[in-house]
């Protein structure tokens, strides 16, 4: 667990330093995942421990969120001015997200089905 | 007694073990009563556990900067957690290939959805301009959408609690509107989650299906990348 744990914190120092280096807008994180991942298909998969410790990190990736997310405490007052502006454009804009990803990768799928059949 | 329990409160208040201690408390808590309702999406633990925060920190009067002293050390794991994404992706690569077409297209479609609707419902009922601006990247990741919001003339800390209502929105009602769409494809799914609703609906996802979860942590990076690409251009027409 410990030497995952490292070379997760190790991409994501890469991640940081490349991010901040070449004035990239793609946060540190995101890009040391980009660089786990091609490290990945480098050498053929992850070991055993480092499946497994991430394994144990995403099973509970919604607590992450849950420190960030109490911050909403601080801005009550702000949101309490425009909630109905804010609340109608959070929920129509989420479903309409959720919708329209959705129908365009089905129509996307159902024009070029299995992809990897066709002879 | 009574002024003993108040000296222990004292120092327990200015410590980082009430605050992350809580933290934990309140997450487990939310998760138990989140299994017992079968897994049901209305449940979702991040809405619990803020929820039980807010409460307990308002009714003893803590501040959320003493709090985050706390549970900043859960906070910090989100940055190694975001990288460990890449090994479920890994997995996943083969399906992610052979979908490249649904993928792109579904990309640009729902990263240019979330943005669009979401500025002009917010215009539409009278918000102003920077709440417009703040609302923009709010079906972004967390630290990509507050750098947005700053470099487009938004707020980033309100950004920051919108893209934290979308996730959890997200997280709540997807299953109803793909179930409403009889779309039982879990990679595609799992894409729309992630374009939706970032993290929060990554977490939902990996909750329900190993797929599932691969494809939004794709689908959040790439809509993170793309939304801070694009996004400046298309709000400099907003102004």
């Amino acid at each position: 667990m410990l030497s995952a744990l490292t070379q997760l914190l190790i991409f994501q120092l890469l991640g940081e330093v490349i991010a901040r280096s070449l004035d990239l807008s793609l946060p540190g994180p995101v890009l040391g995942m980009l660089l786990l991942f091609l490290s990945l298909i480098l050498r053929g998969g992850p070991g055993h421990e480092l499946q497994t410790t991430s394994q144990n990190l995403l099973q509970h990736l919604s607590l992450l969120f849950v420190p960030a997310g109490t911050g909403i405490m601080v801005h009550l007052h702000r949101v309490a001015d425009e909630w109905l502006a804010l609340l109608l454009s959070l929920l129509v804009s989420t479903f309409a997200t959720l919708l329209v990803t959705a129908l365009v990768m089905k129509l996307c799928q159902r024009r070029a089905p299995q992809a990897g059949e066709a002879p | 007694m009574t002024p003993r329990i108040a000296e222990i409160w004292v120092y327990l208040a200015a410590s980082p073990l009430l605050g992350l201690t809580v933290t934990l408390l309140a997450y487990q808590g939310a998760f138990w009563i989140y299994r017992r309702s079968g897994s049901n999406p209305l449940a979702n633990p991040v809405l619990i556990a803020v929820t039980a925060l807010v409460l307990f920190l308002t009714l003893t009067g803590t501040s959320y900067q003493t709090y985050f002293a706390g549970a900043q050390f859960v906070h910090f794991l989100l940055g190694p957690a975001t990288v460990a994404l890449a090994i479920p992706l890994y997995t996943q690569f083969k399906r992610v290939k052979a979908m490249l077409l649904p993928v792109v297209a579904g990309l640009f479609a729902g990263s240019l959805t979330a943005v669009l609707s979401a500025v002009f419902i917010g215009r539409l009922f009278g918000a102003s301009l920077p709440t417009q601006l703040s609302l923009a990247p709010k079906s972004v990741t967390t630290p990509i959408a507050m750098g947005i919001a700053e470099r487009i003339g938004g707020i980033p800390s309100l950004t920051a609690v919108l893209v934290i209502v979308t996730g959890i929105l997200g997280a709540v009602g997807a299953r109803y509107v793909f179930d409403a769409m009889k779309l039982r494809d879990p990679a595609i799914r799992g894409f729309a989650i992630g374009v939706a609703s970032h993290g929060i609906g990554t977490a939902r996802a990996f909750q329900v299906n190993e797929q599932s979860g691969a494809f939004a942590a794709l689908a959040m990076g790439l809509n993170g990348a793309l939304t801070a690409l694009l996004l400046p251009t298309l709000a400099s027409g907003l102004h």
